[in-house]
């Protein structure tokens, strides 16, 4: 018998008479913030977990503040993301399958994202337009992440609702809740291990051409 | 070596474990300092969800629909796997796991693989394994890493090197990674994790993670972590190995939606952990190359054999109930010398390792106070579950002097003129140990009682002796 | 209305002033006291320990004892949570007594709506709200509402109050070092409040931190809810 029909059998065997009952769904799905206020909450909660929110009318420019603040001169992105976005002033980089090495030697990452929760101060990054693969989010020590204010959705149920098509299609998720951080010495929270150490959110209003 | 795997070590009582324990003032200066941090945290953040007990039920009764459906979800899980190009192995215990992750690393040409914190691969004793193999495991995680370098067992799920506080790790680092100037301002402590990690993730060939959970309908498995180890593992290595019990499964996708707001808040109490990780298999030019999923029973089997134990399975490995735990805060996690450690180890380790695995003694280092059902999130009965589980101990083990007096007891009290009698022959026999009162010589199972505490004897007028009396007159 | 008392073995035993107590409250408020003499012990003792089955017969002997009466209280949260909570899974067919069955402050403040039960008391004290009574038994602020009715109560606020104080029956000898460990956290708790007296809803609990307190020497006392409510 092979391992897995050995495992299948002992399932069936302890599991003999056994009922699946149903879920009771009692708790929030749907939130009741309308989008400014969603805007303002997600603002506070990323803010609360050490990332730097600003709002933009000029995307591009505001980047580049952003970038230059920071002394990040080489940046990448993914090869697809809106020039509307890109910031002047600054060599940008297309992550053209760069080697872990060349996203080391990064200042930092530009990317859109697919939907941010509010309530939890949570993008999402599922490889859609303009977010580019996973480690170009992870490597680099700075990621700059632009949201459209209609991507934020109030709740963790309707932000993996959001996403439930990326994953049956197959495709890889982050959600991403503030920079990296530790808790593991004496429980103090510390932001910056390693994944990128200083996460930059710029709010937009219109979709990006 | 270090022995990670702790059911290897001789299983040593918990009791006598604990009498040392309870003397490491450090230790319980840093546990007692770290449980106040995180039940603080956990208080605050589960009480701005006003659906927080709705998602508790919800939390349960889907991890219950899960196992109940394990049948149909596996096979499901390892199809979706498979046909977004991972590979499916099936771990009947410990052993054919490691067997199975030592053979995947070697083929894949690594010397050396990268660990992300996982209490399966732990439990199974994996890095031991590797080590037999001429393969050198590197935990990634801050706190496992910490435990690695000193040579020690992790003394919680959560927060492997809580029983260290940040001058013992600044030594630590000092000694270990020679970096004399080291400070123990924990912003540096995990700059110097980050430094000492980077070069060995960017080279990364083959990289070993546990899972949260994997959603059966959709072949996603979920990484939920916070200092970007698991992405650099499961994202940079080319080949990904991931070593999951066959109980993290659930049906839907939307069980995530629960999952996701329970564990973080209920473990280290954040609204949401910086990173949650969600792949299916394979993905052309985004993450390893390869991917492969280690279905292990290694006990789980057995817990669903059990229909009162099975919900220890709901586990979702939180480690709620070991914060708020009151033993836990006495002796810390080492004194269980098990992977499990505090409530959930009482009552999770008796089913996962078997009957010879652990020492008896487990299930009875609690007081049943409670606090642990209180916060668990996904509402295992654990106090009902350690009776449960006492039963099993009392029942297949010699209780010596102990059995034979609950059982005389039992009888006492199974009728009142026994019962009656029993109070008037204490009230004789205690005479001599008595003054004042007050009993004064502790023998026999007595001792530990008196070792901190005074006892008063049987009075002269029980009350239903009084009650009598005043029935009379 | 009349109620039977179920005193607890261990009560009975060892602190009978605890049972005397809650026989004069009882009837100082009218209620008419009956004292079932058949009755030994819940089996809660057995039940914690793992002796599932002196524990049921014990359960349905509770059940048989108690079968005629109105109501029946008890001055102990960890065997009123026991009979409540356990005893209906363990004999069902005995499921209504245990449903008529109270810890004394709930029965006072929760179905009788008392909370002022005439008596006095002079001196500060501090309330532990034992384990079974505020998470098996849930009797929440019912025992505090009793103590702050009482002319002469200072309550003292006992820091980390809901913490077990290390007793858990067999735990506190199978167990010894840590549970003295335990103990010894909470009389510093103790201490630390002011309180001249640690009031409790269990016998069992007071036997544990009140012999831990004699044994340091402390002056503070251990009194049970039912000894003040009888001043």
């Amino acid at each position: 018998m092979t391992a897995r029909e050995e495992i299948l059998r002992r399932i069936n065997v302890a599991l003999a008479g056994a009922t699946a009952q149903p879920v009771p769904r009692a708790y929030r799905v749907a939130g009741e913030l309308d989008r400014d206020g969603r805007v303002a909450l997600f603002r506070r909660r990323v803010e609360d977990y050490g990332g730097v929110v600003l709002e933009s009318a000029a995307p591009g420019e505001t980047i580049a503040a952003v970038l230059a603040e920071r002394g990040a001169r080489r940046i990448g992105v993914s090869p697809d993301l809106d020039e509307a976005l890109l910031p002047v002033g600054v060599e940008v980089v297309a992550d053209d399958r760069l080697t872990p090495r060349q996203l080391d030697a990064l200042d930092g990452a530009l990317t859109t994202c697919a939907a941010a929760c509010a309530e939890t101060g949570t993008i999402a990054l599922d490889g859609g337009p303009g977010q580019g693969r996973r480690a170009l989010t992870l490597v680099p020590d700075l990621h700059v992440c632009v949201v459209r204010r209609d991507d934020v959705v109030e709740t963790v149920p309707e932000l993996l609702a959001r996403l439930e098509a990326s994953a049956r299609a197959g495709r890889p998720i982050v959600l991403v809740s503030g920079p990296s951080a530790t808790s593991d010495i004496e429980l103090t929270r510390v932001e910056g291990v390693h994944g990128p150490r200083r996460l930059v959110v710029v709010l937009v209003d219109r979709p990006p051409a | 070596m270090r022995e990670l795997a702790a059911r290897s070590a001789r299983p040593v009582a918990f009791p006598s474990a604990a009498e040392a324990a309870v003397t490491d003032e450090q230790t319980r200066t840093n546990v007692r300092l770290a449980q106040d941090t995180i039940r603080a945290r956990r208080v605050a953040v589960a009480a701005e969800l006003d659906d927080w007990e709705a998602l508790r039920d919800a939390g349960a009764a889907l991890r219950d629909r899960s196992l109940s459906r394990l049948r149909d979800l596996l096979p499901l899980l390892e199809d979706r796997v498979t046909r977004s190009g991972g590979v499916v192995h099936w771990a009947r215990d410990a052993e054919e796991a490691n067997e199975i992750v030592v053979r995947v690393a070697r083929a894949a040409g690594a010397r050396e693989v990268l660990k992300v914190k996982s209490l399966t691969t732990d439990e199974i004793g994996l890095n031991a394994a590797l080590e037999r193999a001429g393969l050198r495991p590197l935990e990634t995680d801050l706190a496992e890493l910490v435990c690695q370098l000193a040579d020690e067992r992790p003394s919680h799920l959560l927060v492997p090197a809580i029983h260290k506080n940040r001058t013992e790790i600044r030594d630590l680092f000092r000694e270990r990674l020679g970096l004399e100037e080291l400070t123990d301002e924990p912003r540096e402590l995990a700059e110097a994790a980050r430094a000492h990690l980077r070069a060995a993730f960017l080279r990364a060939k083959v990289a070993i993670s546990g899972a949260n959970a994997a959603v059966a309908e959709t072949g996603t498995v979920c990484v939920v972590e916070s200092e970007g180890n698991g992405r650099m593992c499961t994202t940079l290595a080319d080949t990904l190995i991931t070593v999951m019990g066959i109980e993290k499964v659930v049906a839907e996708w939307r069980d995530l939606e629960v999952l996701l707001q329970l564990l973080p808040r209920s473990a280290t109490g954040e609204r949401m952990n910086p990173y949650t990780s969600l792949w299916t298999g394979v993905r052309e030019g985004d993450g390893p190359r390869a991917f492969h999923l280690v279905l292990l029973d290694a006990g789980r089997t057995r817990a669903l054999a059990d229909p009162v134990a099975r919900p220890v399975l709901r586990c979702i490995r939180c480690s709620a109930c070991i914060n708020a735990c009151p033993v836990y805060r006495q002796t810390g996690g080492h004194a269980y010398h098990t992977v499990y450690a505090g409530p959930i180890g009482a009552i999770l380790e008796p089913q996962l390792a078997g009957p010879r695995g652990q020492p008896g003694s487990l299930p009875f280092a609690s007081s049943l106070c409670g606090a642990c059902a209180d916060v668990c999130p996904v509402r295992i009965d654990i106090p009902g579950l350690l009776v449960h589980e006492r039963g099993r101990v009392v029942r297949s083990e010699r209780q010596g002097l102990e059995g034979a007096s609950l059982r005389l007891l039992g009888r006492v009290f199974a009728s009142r003129e026994r019962y009656e009698r029993a109070q008037r022959l204490a009230r004789r026999l205690q005479r001599p140990a008595v003054r004042e009162g007050r009993v004064r010589w502790f023998v026999g199972p007595l001792a530990g009682w008196g070792s901190s505490r005074e006892l008063p004897a049987v009075p002269p007028q029980t009350f239903r002796e009084w009650w009598a009396d005043r029935d009379r007159a | 209305m009349r109620v039977a008392l179920f005193v607890t073995c261990l009560a009975d035993t060892l602190a009978p002033g605890v049972g005397r107590a809650a026989v004069t409250v009882l009837e100082r408020l009218g209620l008419g006291v009956d004292f079932p003499r058949e009755q030994t012990c819940c089996g809660q003792l057995h039940w914690n320990a793992g002796y599932a089955d002196e524990a049921t017969a014990l359960a349905a002997r509770f059940g048989e004892v108690f079968a005629d009466a109105e109501v029946i209280v008890t001055p102990s949260g960890s065997c009123a949570g026991h009979v409540r909570e356990h005893v209906p899974t363990l004999v069902p067919r005995v499921a209504h007594v245990a449903a008529r069955t109270f810890e004394l402050s709930q029965l006072l403040v929760e179905r009788l709506g008392v909370e002022d039960v005439g008596s006095t008391y002079a001196g500060r004290l501090t309330y532990h709200p034992t384990c079974h009574s505020l998470r098996l038994l849930r009797v929440g602020d019912a025992p505090e509402r009793l103590l702050r009715a009482v002319p002469g109560v200072e309550l003292a606020e006992l820091p980390e109050a809901t913490e077990c104080c290390g007793f858990g029956g067999m735990f506190s000898v199978k167990n010894a070092a840590v549970s003295s460990a335990m103990l010894a956290a909470k009389l510093d708790a103790i201490a630390s409040s002011g309180a001249d007296a640690v009031c409790a809803c269990d016998a069992s609990c007071l036997l544990h931190i009140g012999g831990g307190l004699e044994r340091r020497g402390s002056p503070v006392r251990a009194v049970h809810l039912a000894e003040v409510l009888a001043g």
